[in-house]
């Protein structure tokens, strides 16, 4: 018996769209309201009422199909899909069935750390549908009722449904990472997680090599997966766990329905729920409550040109553009929109890109988490910052003082000039330097000596007394002086 | 298509329907006739027809997204069987 498999991974990602009003009537769509404050006949199906299309979430919807490289249909139209839950109160869900409004697209993803080569995962569709409601149940009250909330129902919603096409954890995190970056990029939706406005469903199963040839295991959808951490972990549970189950019954795909299993995240293991049912049981038809709609190419083209910059064009450009490397690229763009703007217009102010990424991706960022702020709210406008790396260029900073410079720049939003006198930095002539140095010299005898024999190193104590003597020197000059005056004595 | 004791049992499952002997037996009667009358369009010619999404020859449909005044949730909650001041209340909905 083969002791090596491979995981083959699909995901179906559902994103709220960051519309005002609801996909079929003019309810909010605000998180958080009172429970069944944000619902109208629409949205609760009351007998009469007609829903009729948002345009905004259906733009919103075209332009993130076209960012994913989907082919965009003529014709498109809505179904219904008829299940019984509490949380539907239409007893069914206005959805898409066989004429989505998008298919056939991709995603390229890669991986920071190299752990697996860059792949295109293709995306089977991406349809609009609505939501559902929320359920509480307190479990404490054990056998009390269920509360239903209907404030969520009928909000827009975006499932993409990728082809089984990752192999691991890893790729899996990357394709949600990546998804989620380019929403954000389009600013579609807000993909908040805890919020519920992006939600990850997982469709696993394991490829095993055997004596008898190829097997594949049941495939189970993973549910109830609260961050994408959550998803790493419920995966390798989840193969971890088919694995041990085929080496204990053998049991192959078609041998056992599909199953869906819920994500315990604080016990660390996937649990069995209801089984699926069979697609037909859904019973889908067209909705004769709401019209199709008819795209055309030119339609389709405009959505394109506006697009503007996605995060794999900012990759390209930061390394075509200005040298950076790939590492750099991908923090920079990972970080979002604003910091790759920030760090283009500090690049653009000042001559030295490197620098420009060096301090946006390491001070920058790490002043931003500490004081657990945004990029929108730094006290250090770009147009400083650039101003700050110009001095150090052009000689006017030393690289000493760069960072109390950043400081006192960013406690008091002021700019490199007023910074400059502030902290009392004056460029410190040659020859001042020149008699600092010999004047170290002639108090140190015995580093002088140590320098002769053959010992260069010995100078490093005389630069902490020279920043002691004047702050504004250069360390380098003043070792580089300092070991040319010890040879000539 | 004749309509079979089997179909009637399992659209009454997912219809959530509780349905006693006699019911299920004349219910496979009855839906078995709605079905044969609907069967008849059948005989139509429908060859190089393109199928219909809709009946009405409109497309392109569009509200503008504007948050509009939503019920009173007294109003809401009106018709419910079961509910308390805040929301809707049915038997236990566990798992999902």
């Amino acid at each position: 018996m083969s002791q090596t498999y491979t995981t083959i991974i699909g995901l179906e990602v559902h994103v709220q769209l960051a519309t005002d009003s609801k996909l079929f009537c003019g309810c909010s769509t605000q998180f958080g309201a009172e429970p069944n404050t944000q619902t109208c006949p629409v949205c609760i199906g009351m007998p009469g009422s007609l829903p009729v299309m948002n345009r905004e979430a259906y733009d919103l919807s075209l332009k993130t199909a076209v960012a994913v490289n989907c082919e965009i249909p003529e014709f498109t139209k809505w179904d219904r899909k008829q299940y019984f839950y509490p949380d539907l109160p239409k007893g069914y869900q206005i959805s898409q069935y066989d004429l989505p409004m998008s298919a056939n697209g991709y995603l390229e993803i890669h991986d920071e750390k190299d752990r697996f080569e860059p792949k295109r995962v293709r995306i089977t569709r991406a349809h609009l549908e609505e939501d559902a409601g929320k359920s509480v149940h307190d479990e404490q009250a054990g056998t009390a009722d269920s509360e239903i909330d209907l404030n969520r129902t009928g909000t827009p919603l975006l499932e993409i449904v990728s082809e089984p096409d990752m192999r691991s954890s890893a790729e899996a995190r990357a394709y949600l990472s990546e998804l989620k970056l380019l929403l954000t990029y389009l600013g579609v939706s807000d993909c908040n997680m805890q919020e519920g406005s992006l939600r990850v469903d997982a469709n696993v199963n394991l490829h095993l090599d055997t004596d008898e040839g190829k097997v594949a295991t049941p495939i189970v959808e993973i549910k109830n997966m609260n961050s994408f951490r959550a998803v790493e972990r419920a995966l390798d549970y989840e193969a971890q766990r088919q694995f041990r189950v085929w080496q204990e019954t053998g049991k192959k795909i078609g041998d056992s329905p599909k199953q869906t299993r819920g994500w315990d995240d604080a016990a660390g293991i996937t649990r069995g729920q209801r089984s699926k049912e069979e697609s037909s049981d859904y019973r889908y038809f067209p909705d004769p409550d709401l019209v199709p709609i008819i795209v055309t190419s030119e339609q389709i083209q405009e959505v394109k040109d506006a697009l503007g910059e996605l995060p794999a064009d900012f990759r390209n450009r930061l390394i075509r553009e200005f040298g950076l490397s790939s590492y750099d690229t991908d923090v920079l763009v990972n970080q979002g929109r604003e910091v790759v703007d920030y760090f283009l217009e500090v690049a653009e102010h000042c001559d030295d890109a490197k620098a420009a990424c060096n301090w946006v991706t390491q001070e920058v960022l790490r002043a931003l988490k500490e004081r657990e702020s945004i990029i929108s709210e730094f006290a250090i406008s770009a147009t400083n910052l650039a101003g700050l790396i110009q001095a150090i260029v052009e000689g006017k900073l030393p690289k000493t003082r760069a960072k109390d410079a950043f400081e006192l720049m960013m406690v008091d939003g002021i700019d490199v000039a007023s910074t400059v006198d502030r902290l009392g930095i004056e460029q410190v002539d040659e020859s001042a330097l020149e008699s600092l140095c010999q004047e170290l010299l002639d108090a140190n005898p015995k580093i002088v000596a140590d320098v002769q024999s053959g010992k260069p190193q010995a100078v490093g104590a005389l630069i902490g007394q020279a920043k002691k003597r004047n702050p504004n020197v250069d360390p380098g000059r003043v070792r580089e002086i300092c070991l040319k005056l010890a040879q000539q004595e | 298509m004749a309509i079979t004791r089997a179909d009637v049992e399992k659209v009454s499952l997912l219809a959530r329907l509780q349905l006693s002997e006699t019911e299920i037996e004349t219910l496979t009667v009855e839906l078995g006739k709605i079905v044969a009358y609907v069967d008849q369009l059948s005989e139509v010619d429908t060859d190089g027809v393109a199928p219909m999404a809709h009946a009405v020859e409109v497309s392109n449909v569009f509200a503008s997204d504007e948050v509009k005044t939503s019920l009173p949730r007294e109003q809401a909650l009106a018709n419910a069987p079961s509910h308390n001041p805040r929301g809707y209340l049915v038997p236990p909905v566990l798992g999902g």
